[in-house]
Order: C-alpha cells, then sequence, then structure tokens
C-alpha cells in the first residue's frame, strides 16, 4: 500500500515532518477509534455481570430454574422468563424462517428484475418500521384480530392438542400474538439475507441444472439451496437472534404474566420483555439487580446464538472449498 | 385434450413429468405467496397508522405538550425536542468514533486486526437494545460514571450514549463497505504526487466516501430515532414540558409511544398513533432516501473503477 517515496527536497524539510506528525496522529486517532469498539463490547459484559452481582450472591445459578417474581418477598426466579423467552423466539424462527427462505427465493430466481427491486425495497422497509409501531399495532390491530378470529379458530381445531388449549375466554395478550409480532420482525432480516445467499449462486450451475431438463423447483432444491445451505442456516440463527432480544413489542403483545401456562394462547412473559416492563417499578435494590440479571442472561444467550451463527457460516465454508 | 398428432406422441405432459410440473407449480405459487404475505402486512401496518394517525395531527400537535391528565388534545412537543436531542447527542459520538474505526480497519490495520475489530463490531450490534439499555444504566445512572464522575440519574446525555452504542457498529459498517469502493489507484495517484498516508485519508480517501459514509449515517440515525429499549432506563422519567438541557431526563417519541399506548386512555391512544405516524413516516421517508442515495454513490463509486 506504502506509495514510493520520492527524493526529499532539503528546502521542504519541515514538510516531512508534518507528515510524520500527521501520519502518526492519524494513525493513533483511528486505532483508538477501533478499540473503542472493543472497550465498548468489554465494559457492556463488566457493567451487565457487576450489576447483576447481587442478585447473582443472593440467588446463584438456581436463579435459572427457580420461577417466582414476587417484589414483596423480594425473591426472583427466571426460569418461566426464559422458557417464554426460547419458545416465542423459536416460534418465530419456525414459522419466519421457511416464509422467508421462499421471500429469497421469489425475489433472486421468480421476480423479474422490476418487480424484484419494487418488492425487495417495500419487504426492507418493514425491517426499517421501529419496534414500538409494531407493537402498537400488535396491540391494537393484530391482537383483537387474535382474540376474535385466530385463537378460537386454533382451539376449535387444534385444541386438542394442549398447546393449543383455548379457554371460555377470549385473551387479547397471548404467547400466540407475540409470536406473530416477532415473525413480522424476523422476516425482513432473514429474507433479505436469503436473498444475497441465493443471488450468489453462480448463474451456470443453475442454467447446468434448467439445461438437464430440471423445473424450477428440482434447479432449487439439487442445486441453488444445498449450495449455500450453511448461509440459509446462519440467516435463519440471526432472524432468532433478533426475535431473542425483542423486548418493546413483545412487552407490548405478550400480557407480562407467569407462571407460564402450558397452552400458547395464554398470556406469558419474556426475559426483555420483563426487563422492558418493569422499567419504572423496580424499587429495591435486590430487584433492580435481579433485573440486570435477566439482562445478562439474555445477554449470553444472544451472544450464544450470533457465535453459533458464525460457527455455522464457517463449517459450512470449510466443506464447500474443501469439497470442490 | 390435446390430439395426438400423426405420430402419435402426446405433447401433454403426463405420469411423472405431469407430476414434477404440478410440484413446480406449487413451489412458484406459495413462493409467491409467501412474498405476497410479507407485503399485505406492511401494507396493512402502514394503512393502520395512516387512518388511525393521521386524525389526530393538528397544529397543537406539534406545538404543544402533553395534555393535562383526562382531558383531551394535547400534544407531542417535548418529545419532539427529546428525540432530536438524544439523536443530536447521539451522532455526535457515533459518527466521528464509527468513520474513524471503518478508516482504521480499511486503511490502517493489517488483515488480522482488522478482522478482530470487525468481529468485536459484529458482537456489539448482535447485543440487544435492552441489554445496551441496561448497561448504560448501570454505568452511569445507577452510579456515577467511573473516572468523569457524572451522571446518577436519568439525562439525555445517557439516552444518547445508549443511542450512540447502537448507531456505532452500523455507521462502522456502512462506512468499511463505502471506503472498500474507494478505487485504489486514487490513492496510489496522490502517493505519486509526493502526498502523505494522511494527507492522502483525508483530501482524497474521505471525499470520494463522503455521500456514501452520509446515507450510511442516515439509515443508522432512522434506525436510533425509532429505538425504545435503550432509552428505558435512561430516559425516561421527565416533565411535560420542552427542555433543552441535556444533563435532564427528557420525553422522546418512541417512549411516548410506548407510554401511551399502555395507558387505558383512549384519548392517549390516538395520541401514539399520531405519534406513531409522524415517527413511521420520518424513517420511511428518511431511510427509502438514503438507500436510494447510496445505490447511487455505489454506481458511481463502481464506475470509476
Amino acid at each position: 500500500m506504502e506509495g514510493a517515496s520520492i527524493p526529499a527536497n532539503p528546502l521542504r524539510r519541515t514538510r516531512k515532518r508534518h507528515d510524520r506528525i500527521g501520519d502518526g496522529a492519524l494513525y493513533g486517532l483511528t486505532g483508538l477509534a477501533a478499540f473503542l469498539g472493543l472497550l465498548i463490547v468489554a465494559a457492556i459484559v463488566w457493567r451487565v455481570a457487576g450489576g447483576a452481582w447481587p442478585a447473582m450472591k443472593e440467588f446463584d445459578v438456581r436463579f435459572l430454574w427457580h420461577n417466582a417474581w414476587n417484589v414483596n418477598l423480594d425473591e426472583f426466579g427466571a426460569r418461566d422468563l426464559i422458557v417464554g423467552t426460547v419458545v416465542t423466539s423459536f416460534g418465530a424462527a419456525l414459522i419466519g424462517g421457511p416464509l422467508s427462505i421462499a421471500i429469497g427465493l421469489f425475489l433472486s430466481e421468480l421476480a423479474p428484475p422490476s418487480v424484484r427491486l419494487v418488492v425487495g425495497t417495500l419487504i426492507e422497509m418493514l425491517a426499517a418500521v421501529p419496534s414500538v409501531v409494531i407493537g402498537l399495532w400488535g396491540i391494537f390491530v393484530l391482537a383483537p384480530f387474535d382474540a376474535q378470529h385466530l385463537q378460537p379458530f386454533l382451539g376449535r381445531t387444534l385444541g386438542w392438542i394442549p398447546i393449543f388449549a383455548h379457554g371460555q375466554d377470549k385473551v387479547e395478550s397471548t404467547m400466540f400474538t407475540a409470536i406473530i409480532v416477532l415473525t413480522i420482525m424476523v422476516i425482513p432480516i432473514t429474507s433479505s439475507i436469503c436473498r444475497e445467499l441465493f443471488i450468489s449462486v453462480p448463474t451456470e450451475l443453475e442454467e447446468g441444472a434448467i439445461a438437464l431438463g430440471a423445473t424450477r423447483w428440482e434447479m432449487v432444491r439439487t442445486v441453488v439451496v444445498p449450495s449455500v445451505r450453511g448461509g440459509v442456516v446462519a440467516a435463519v440463527i440471526l432472524g432468532l437472534g433478533r426475535a431473542l432480544g425483542e423486548a418493546i413489542a413483545v412487552t407490548q403483545v405478550i400480557g407480562n404474566f407467569i407462571p407460564l401456562k402450558l397452552s400458547l394462547l395464554e398470556p406469558a412473559d419474556t426475559l426483555a420483555s420483563r426487563v422492558a416492563n418493569q422499567y419504572q417499578g423496580a424499587t429495591t435494590n435486590l430487584q433492580i439487580a435481579s433485573l440486570i440479571y435477566l439482562a445478562f442472561i439474555l445477554m449470553s444467550i444472544t451472544f450464544m446464538t450470533n457465535f453459533l451463527a458464525q460457527r455455522v457460516v464457517k463449517r459450512f465454508e470449510l466443506q464447500r472449498t474443501g469439497g470442490s | 385434450m390435446a390430439t395426438p398428432d400423426p405420430l402419435g406422441i402426446s405433447l401433454q405432459a403426463q405420469g411423472r413429468t405431469r407430476r414434477r410440473l404440478l410440484v413446480n407449480r406449487v413451489f412458484e405459487g406459495s413462493v409467491i405467496l409467501a412474498a405476497a404475505f410479507a407485503l399485505a402486512v406492511l401494507a396493512i401496518m402502514v394503512w393502520s397508522v395512516g387512518s388511525r394517525g393521521s386524525s389526530a395531527l393538528n397544529w397543537d400537535f406539534f406545538t404543544k405538550g402533553p395534555a393535562v391528565f383526562g382531558q383531551a388534545g394535547g400534544g407531542i412537543a417535548p418529545a419532539l425536542v427529546g428525540t432530536l436531542l438524544l439523536v443530536a447527542i447521539a451522532t455526535l459520538f457515533a459518527l466521528p468514533t464509527g468513520v474513524l474505526a471503518a478508516l482504521y480497519v480499511s486503511e490502517f490495520a493489517p488483515k488480522r486486526i482488522g478482522d478482530q475489530v470487525r468481529l468485536w463490531l459484529d458482537v456489539l450490534n448482535g447485543f440487544p437494545s435492552i441489554v445496551i439499555g441496561i448497561f448504560v444504566f448501570a454505568l452511569m445512572v445507577k452510579v456515577k460514571l467511573p473516572v468523569i464522575g457524572i451522571g446518577r440519574h436519568q439525562s439525555a446525555w445517557a439516552g444518547g450514549f445508549a443511542l450512540a452504542i447502537i448507531m456505532l457498529p452500523l455507521v462502522a459498517r456502512s462506512t468499511m463497505e463505502v471506503l472498500k469502493l474507494v478505487p485504489n489507484d486514487l490513492r496510489e495517484a496522490s502517493y505519486a504526487l509526493g502526498v502523505s498516508k494522511w494527507q492522502t485519508v483525508l483530501r482524497v480517501v474521505l471525499p470520494t466516501s463522503f455521500g456514501g459514509i452520509l446515507t450510511g449515517t442516515t439509515l443508522a440515525i432512522s434506525r436510533a430515532a425509532g429505538e425504545t429499549a435503550p432509552l428505558l432506563f435512561t430516559c425516561a422519567i421527565a416533565g411535560n414540558l420542552v427542555d433543552w438541557n441535556p444533563s435532564h431526563s427528557m420525553l422522546s417519541i418512541p417512549l411516548t409511544i410506548f407510554e401511551y399506548s399502555e395507558s387505558p386512555d383512549s384519548n392517549l391512544h390516538a395520541q401514539a398513533w399520531a405519534a406513531a405516524f409522524v415517527l413511521i413516516v420520518v424513517v420511511l421517508v428518511t431511510s427509502l432516501t438514503a438507500r436510494l442515495l447510496l445505490e447511487r454513490s455505489r454506481r458511481k463509486l463502481g464506475a470509476a473503477r
């Protein structure tokens, strides 16, 4: 990268000194800024763990499988919040994953270029809608619709499965509503990564499959998807990570209720949602520490999820280059 | 039914072929359906916000503070000012840091260290925003900020700092992408003229990528303007008056929507929809414009290469 240096002009010595200082200063400044990123990550882990420390001392690891949130008795535990977080996020990834892959395929393989641009931009716009607006819409539009139509329908048809058991009352704030809201938030992220992946598949491979007489579906199944399988898995995991950490929209629609019930059509709560919900009500020090403990658990889960996504990408990349 | 041609061969797909074509049709249909579903969700959402929000919009809404409890009317002027201030503080922190970090990675760092920096920025980007809020709360709201010794209460500084942490990886990553597009010929031409490295970076590389950095920052700002979770513990409990002092806690648009949506008062619901309408218009317009501009500057840089 270093350009060839020109012979120094003896009359312009000062200029050279200038440049030495300038180079050094800019190098130091940019390096400092880059280091700041690392510093902030470290500070986040340090301060969140530090803030949670009183609760960690009081409840230790049993906090993870103890289930309570009793402010008056200073008794706190995270079990049902963890379960709620995992169930809602996996639910969203389970519905949103296939939908996103389908949208990615539509945008990369099926749609004509003009449609591709418009639809692609619109779906990216869905990602730009702030979560509090999605939550607002969730409370006043989606939840009533759920309670009036979707949930009774699920209760009638699938009610014999315990997780779809539907009681007499029409409940608006439920885990099911939260799953739909999260699905809406997962789709733009996962589908835009999937689209990029599918576009990256060499056209020659696709044309080869078509030339051999494959239908579009057979081409997708045998060529397009297998060659970017790792990326697709990682995209779904990244969507999952987004769903795990969403606080606002979930707290608006889930009902903030533990203990958890078996049915998805009942109120529940998640880690992020509980933290968000208690921002004005936290009074005792132990309660604040317990909230930060929840944030610490959430941070650890999302960290592992993102790490997993990277590993998946690495593993499949190795296979791909090693196999060919 | 197609009539068999003279040789007795039907052009109509039959048996296995017919099934394959059928499966293909089902595939194409469901893929189109999935895209239509996503578009329908967006359309319903924008339509709900538009139809319910626009009716509560009037001049007072932008110029007045919240109404006394139980009364109709009132506006979001303090929240508008608050969001403006919060975003300004966040940009003040995140823009220089993000751009400098990106410059380090693309102009100075060896590849191995650059990859490390990128990795940490991704980790930072992966933290849930509520965790960022809790972090800033534990850093400078619950206690005094270490070393500097300010804080111990909610303030626009704290909220803006939390938003800056959200923006930092976005600004840095988008700047890196743009810097990658700056043609190497430009750098080499500058060196060949005897210009030093820092002058090259500041006078050639940065101006060339200026447009891209600007649009990347705009996208980050539009994301930060809509964030609620980082503000919950850092800048939430505030008075009802317009306040320009960043050491005070202040109202903001996203938090106003959040609080009004949880309240039982239907007048406040109408206000929440109106505020959501304002927020969504601002966010969608800025991010759409930024995206189009980004596309243009990318094409321009790509053509120069």
